[in-house]
């Protein structure tokens, strides 16, 4: 297998260091498994600041959480649920090879990615006004610890900062496979990158579906 | 017209021409070399900072630079060859080369990632050769806050910008190497039949794809501290400088074994070849790499047990540090156990192994001093912990990399080095080490701590030989570059298997063809099977 594989000639889908479009595929997929690793590890950071303050500061943390629109986060996480959703179908339509149905859904994927970044400066845009950006202009009531309800915005800005540099570039990745979806790229026998894309796109949700309890919700389970 | 013979053949070098095809392609060898120029440059950068520094420790008043100065000299000497020279070294320059040719595969997985790694670390590298030039940088190769984030008036941003961007080579590089070792080995070539140099790589992938990532967020996070003012690490708000010391040291303990895996995987290939032995316990020297990787994930405490973090912690970190050493002792043990009845020959690649042996034992062994609660109280950031990591990246993962790129240098240019010259810079270079960095050992215990450029008297002598043994250990490095660069037009030629080496690489002409093999190799034999190797080794004067 492996000396007829190697007087083959590079197609567009099959590249010159493979033997074959399994051995390819699995090198892809593995390969975006572990850069979802490094994502992790990434995002860790953050989330290690994150629990670190929050045990020391949790009173002034349940505080300026609470200040936090959770009406509009949980509208916003729908919106992400639903554009995982799509990727789904777009994803399974590539397997299917139907190409209309790619387009189709991967646009929607993005009208629902680019409508959780809206929402999202407008979320940022409202810190702004009220004085909850880090800085020295920063004011919140009720916390005795303005330092303290500060890191808590802090991480806010970092972590959701984060993530939407994280949905800008799956933003982007959406616009390169719908034009090449568009052009007929994807088959049922080669439609890896929808399939890798989809694997990133659901790790940007899920990164979220951590950050809305941990960041919206710290003092739901307080009494008022 | 032995350049009319070598140019037959059509090789990875001659199978295309002109500076476009150099700076695109995607072939792996290529990439390695053009690491191996970019790497040499910083190396050469990173050894005049150190150079200055050595002249101006020759006298205890200081009179050469201020002390602005030498805080900026310290800095760039270590932020250069930690993250431009050392930590892309072996894997970049030699891993690049050889592992794909080790396992029978005709690239890596993914060759376009790999040659954006080497823009990447490029472009993070002209990111803080322009922080350099522009003024450069104070804060230490560690950064630590709050000095970094608040008080530094130094080119911070730019520097971490490039270190930024140069980790994601290296996090890239990881990734490219695990994905080709899981899915493109060539037929019969199952994990336990391959070379323990791809073993210590794909360890030292794993660290990368772990370790590296949390470095980067550590960045951003003082950048975001610098620039927007947020106050992660700020005391002033409640932050914890500490913290950052957490995040730092996760990465950069396991960042040691990015730079000392790949020098033991390395040497395994050295001292198996110059003795015509398998290695002693194959399978155990291959999981010790492993073990490696992941207990260096579990001590980076130890680079804190002055900074005010928990006793209990500290006697954790304290006595996980011990279990490093067992693999690490493996693989002495295994190394010299692997020469008893060998067939030992003497050629220079197995000099620098000899001198890995010796001088990572050294380095090993005062590592575990330093593990030490009480000694390390009484040596933290003395010169004792600075010959300590001399002793394991210099006297370790710099002899390594030096006996690989003799060792493969007949298949990666198809010419012999002198043997005679090459042989008199490894004595230089062991001699010039050990006469450098083992009075900094003494110094150290006597109270001497790094990053002064003023000194009391009486440590003069120590500090004169010192810079002496920099000097000699100048000599030592330039030889080797003559000589190679020489040795691309007047060497004589190699063969296929100039040593009677065993491994796959050995098995495709010098220099390989461009897809590697003209067939994929199938594999038969465990690694280091000397009964199948058809010996043509050459006679060196």
């Amino acid at each position: 297998m492996a000396s007829e594989a190697q007087a083959h000639a590079e197609t567009a889908a099959l590249r010159v260091q493979f033997d074959t479009e399994a051995q390819q595929k699995d090198a892809s997929t593995l390969g975006m498994w572990i850069f979802l690793i490094t994502e992790v590890m990434f995002f860790g950071g953050m989330f290690t600041a994150y629990t670190v303050y929050r045990r020391a500061y949790s009173d002034a943390f349940a505080v300026a959480s609470s200040s936090l629109n959770v009406t509009i986060g949980a509208i916003n996480t729908a919106v992400l649920l639903f554009s995982s959703f799509t990727m789904v179908m777009a994803v399974r339509a590539s397997q299917l090879g139907q190409r209309r149905m790619i387009v189709l859904f991967l646009v929607l994927t993005l009208i629902f990615g680019g409508m959780f970044l809206g929402v999202k400066a407008y979320e940022w845009n409202e810190k702004f006004e009220q004085h909850h950006v880090p800085g020295p202009s920063f004011h919140m009531e009720g916390v005795a610890q303005q330092g303290h309800a500060q890191l808590f915005f802090s991480l806010y800005f970092a972590m959701t900062g984060l993530h939407a540099a994280h949905m800008v570039i799956g933003v982007g990745l959406l616009s390169w496979l719908i034009w090449m979806a568009n052009k007929g790229k994807f088959t049922a026998e080669y439609n890896t990158p929808v399939d890798i894309a989809g694997l990133y796109w659901h790790f940007v949700d899920v990164i979220w579906i951590f950050l809305f309890p941990l960041l919206y919700l710290i003092d739901r389970h307080l009494p008022k | 017209m032995n350049t009319a013979a070598i140019h037959e053949r059509e090789d990875y070098l001659n199978v295309s021409h002109g500076l476009k095809s150099w700076l695109l392609t995607k072939d792996h060898k290529r990439i390695g070399l053009l690491y191996l120029a970019t790497i040499t440059l910083f190396f050469f950068l990173g050894g005049l900072f150190a150079t200055v520094i050595r002249i101006e420790l020759l006298t205890p008043g200081g009179g050469l630079v201020s002390s602005e100065t030498y805080n900026k000299l310290f800095t760039m000497h270590g932020v250069t060859m930690i993250f431009f020279f050392l930590i892309p070294s072996i894997p970049a320059v030699l891993g690049n080369f050889f592992l794909p040719m080790m396992i029978g595969a005709r690239d890596l997985a993914f060759p376009r990632i790999n040659l954006i790694s080497w823009y990447l670390l490029v472009i993070g590298g002209l990111f803080a050769l322009f922080a350099m030039l522009a003024g450069g940088v104070d804060t230490g190769w560690t950064f630590y806050t709050p000095y970094s984030t608040t008080y530094s008036n130094t080119w911070v941003i730019a520097t971490a910008l490039g270190i930024f961007v140069a980790g994601f080579s290296s996090i890239l590089t990881g990734l490219n190497f695990i994905v080709t070792i899981h899915t493109m080995r060539a037929p019969g070539l199952t994990w336990f039949r391959m070379p323990l140099f791809v073993w210590a790589h794909y360890a030292t992938s794993l660290i990368q794809v772990l370790g590296t990532p949390v470095l980067a967020v550590t960045i951003v996070l003082v950048l975001c501290e610098r620039v927007f003012h947020i106050g992660i690490f700020d005391p002033a708000l409640g932050g914890d400088p500490v913290l950052f010391q957490h995040l730092f040291w996760f990465y950069s303990h396991p960042a040691v074994y990015i730079m000392i895996l790949p020098a033991m995987g390395v040497v395994s290939e050295l001292v198996s070849t110059f003795s015509r032995k398998a290695i002693f316990g194959y399978r155990v020297v291959a999981f010790s790499s492993v073990a490696i990787a992941v207990l260096g994930f579990l001590v980076w405490g130890h680079h804190m047990f002055v900074s005010g973090q928990s006793v209990f912690a500290g006697m954790a970190f304290s006595f996980l540090s011990y279990f490093v050493a067992i693999p690490s002792a493996i693989k002495v043990f295994n190394w010299t156990a692997t020469l008893y009845k060998g067939s030992i020959s003497w050629e220079t690649p197995m000099l620098y192994a000899f001198g890995f042996i010796g001088l990572f034992t050294i380095g090993g062994l005062t590592g575990l001093f330093v593990a030490a609660l009480g000694i390390d109280v009484h040596v933290t950031d003395t010169y004792f912990v600075v010959a300590h990591f001399h002793y394991i990246m210099v006297g370790g993962a710099i002899m390594a990399y030096l006996g690989g790129l003799h060792y493969w240098w007949p298949k990666m240019t198809g010419r012999m080095y002198p043997e005679g010259w090459a042989k008199l810079s490894a004595l230089v270079i062991f001699l010039g080490f050990n006469l450098t960095f083992f009075p900094q050992f003494i110094l150290g215990y006597l109270g001497m701590p790094r990053r002064y450029h003023t000194y009391p008297e009486e440590f003069q002598v120590l500090h004169v030989l010192s810079t002496a043994g920099a000097s000699v250990l100048a000599v030592g490095y330039a030889i080797p570059m003559i000589y190679f660069a020489w040795s691309l037009k007047y060497g004589a030629m190699a063969g296929t298997n100039p040593w009677g080496a065993s491994g796959l690489e050995w098995k495709t002409p010098s220099p390989p063809p461009l897809h590697n093999f003209d067939t994929t190799p199938v594999v038969t034999h465990d690694a280091y099977d000397y009964s199948t190797v058809v010996g043509e080794a050459v006679e060196i004067g």
